[in-house]
């Protein structure tokens, strides 16, 4: 077990030792750093446009989940309750999307997105994002209101309460559980995403952040010590939100091996 | 619980629950459509018309399409690099998922024990999942490279023989593509695994070393089958992500040393957005998802095996 987290820490620490080294520094990259700088960090930032690409990257995931959470738990919630055939049909359909690979649509979405003149653009990318974790983010809600018991929702329902009604204020606060944890999967994967805003955002001035150090690394070549407080720079808000919320992660899965 | 709040007796009867179940089928739809609408815009209609065009000989760009029938799927099949990205994307799947799975078992397990540092652990194990694959790609190709950390501190402990071009040697660059995404997911599996052991309640296990199982004989007999559940889920997102690895293998190689780490993600991106070979892709794309959907379909029998 040891060696285990020797072999998970010793990347962070060779992470942290080169971002922190000054540029002119020659000396092996396991050495500890003679004199630690912030210097690669604010060289990084700027020459990076790590800001943009930043907000960019935020605006994306936080719409992207906004949209997940609101349509794949409204969905979910008449999958996972009615017993009708057309119910199960339709669970099922949206299942299948976990097993299509994303490559297969990828480049009829890339020509669709051009004709509808989305290239270029957030929306473009939030919409992909929205649609493609759809599958993953209604199995984990299905799963988790299957094991939810209907009296709370009944009792609303006898009350006069409208399904739309009884579902926003009964059934979904009592959801909090798994929204966390669709909130946090979700922004892991949508803040981490490459391939798609690299496609359908090329060659405008939107970036996202994983473009924008990918973008980096290309033209600042072999400069490791910028390129490492670049990737520094990237991976801290993802990790800060992970952070907050990783009680929801385990909690999650239990919920759906269950469900 | 809930049926203390049975509402008094009002003017009109209080809706049974065959008509309560009415007003619900009826509203069903528009709780499904937005999702419906996205899921098709962007997976199904795409989905579709990316098989279709696996059988024409469309470049993506010209006005000309013509219908070749299995054209592109025969010439996959006589293309050397499409073979080695085909191999090495079977690979890749099929290493990943039997080694991230044990690997990410055994620390579950252990973490899962009385250990003080287990909240740490857990924490350390889960974080390269979060972090960008992109990231995670530099990070290594800087450690891999030449004059990297790994040969520097082989060489230090004293086993310089070891050392490798390991992303620039074709026979040991796929080797290490494999090991830096299995570095990077073990902590998938170890949180699912994780999952699944604290539904295991204690006293079960307790019971059994009174019994006088010991620690291997308690996983297996008891432990093992009830990590059922957490079994099928790893397995199956392990082999579908390692089927359409990319981001690794596109920052740490491009697919090189002459094709030798191409994955099937990464010939299709060349395909179709460098080489001018839309329908090539297209056609890759469609073997891809044959894969996947026969993976899928295989543990799907196993499982209704184990559980019938």
């Amino acid at each position: 077990m040891i060696l285990t987290a020797l072999v998970f820490i010793f990347p962070v620490f060779l992470l942290l030792n080169i971002a922190f080294k000054a540029p002119g520094d020659q000396s092996s990259t396991l050495a500890l750093p003679k004199h630690p700088t912030f210097q690669n960090f604010v060289d990084a930032w700027h020459q990076g446009a790590l800001g943009g690409g930043l907000i960019n990257s935020v605006i994306v995931t936080i719409l992207t989940i906004v949209f997940l959470v609101v349509f794949a738990s409204s969905a979910a919630y008449p999958l996972s309750r009615l017993r009708s055939r057309w119910s199960t049909v339709s669970y099922f359909a949206f299942l299948a999307g976990l097993l299509l690979p994303m490559q297969l649509a990828l480049l009829p979405l890339y020509q669709t997105m051009r004709d509808v003149h989305l290239l270029g653009s957030l929306s473009g990318v939030i919409l992909a994002n929205v649609g493609q974790s759809m599958p993953f983010t209604i199995f984990l809600y299905a799963g988790f209101m299957r094991a939810l018991p209907h009296d709370f929702e009944e009792a609303a329902a006898l009350d006069g309460a409208s399904a739309f009604r009884a579902f926003w204020s009964v059934v979904f606060p009592l959801m909090r559980p798994i929204t966390g944890t669709v909130v946090i999967l979700n922004a892991v994967f949508t803040w981490n995403d490459f391939l798609q805003p690299l496609l359908y955002l090329s060659g405008s001035g939107n970036k996202t952040i994983t473009v924008a150090v990918y973008g980096f690394v290309g033209q600042y070549g072999a400069q490791w010590n910028l390129i490492f407080a670049g990737i520094i720079i990237s991976i801290v808000p993802i990790l800060t939100a992970y952070f907050v919320l990783q009680r929801y992660i385990v909690q999650g899965f239990a919920g759906g091996l269950k469900g | 619980m809930a049926t203390s709040t049975d509402p008094a007796p009002t003017g009109a009867p209080a809706p049974g629950p065959r008509r309560r179940y009415r007003s619900y089928a009826q509203s069903v739809w528009w709780f499904v459509l937005p999702a419906a609408a996205l899921y098709a815009f962007a997976v199904i209609v795409p989905a579709v018309q990316g098989s279709l065009f696996a059988f024409t000989d469309w470049d993506g760009v010209s006005s000309v399409k013509h219908w070749v029938g299995l054209r592109q799927f025969r010439s996959i099949f006589d293309d050397t690099n499409s073979l080695t990205a085909i191999k090495n994307t079977l690979l890749i799947a099929v290493t990943v998922t039997v080694v991230q799975n044990a690997i990410g078992l055994l620390i579950a397990l252990g973490v899962n024990s009385q250990i003080k540092s287990r909240n740490f652990l857990r924490v350390l194990f889960f974080a390269p999942v979060v972090i960008t694959s992109i990231a995670v790609g530099f990070l290594w190709q800087n450690l891999l490279a030449p004059e990297g950390a790994l040969n520097q501190v082989l060489k230090n402990i004293g086993l310089g023989g070891m050392r490798q071009n390991w992303l620039g040697d074709p026979k040991v660059a796929i080797w290490a593509i494999i090991a830096v995404v299995i570095w990077q997911f073990v902590g998938y599996s170890m949180v699912i695994f994780l999952a699944g052991l604290q539904g295991i309640p204690d006293e079960v296990i307790e019971a059994a070393a009174i019994d006088g199982a010991g620690p291997v004989r308690r996983f297996w007999y008891i432990v093992r089958p009830m990590l059922a559940p957490a079994f099928t889920i790893n397995l199956m997102l392990s082999l579908i992500g390692g089927f359409k690895l990319f981001d690794q293998v596109f920052v740490m190689t491009q697919g090189g040393p002459g094709g030798a780490t191409d994955t099937i993600s990464t010939l299709i991106y060349k395909d179709a957005f460098q080489l001018g070979r839309f329908s090539n892709g297209a056609a890759l794309a469609v073997v891809l998802t044959l894969f996947v959907a026969a993976a899928s379909a295989f543990q799907y029998r196993m499982i209704s095996k184990n559980e019938g």
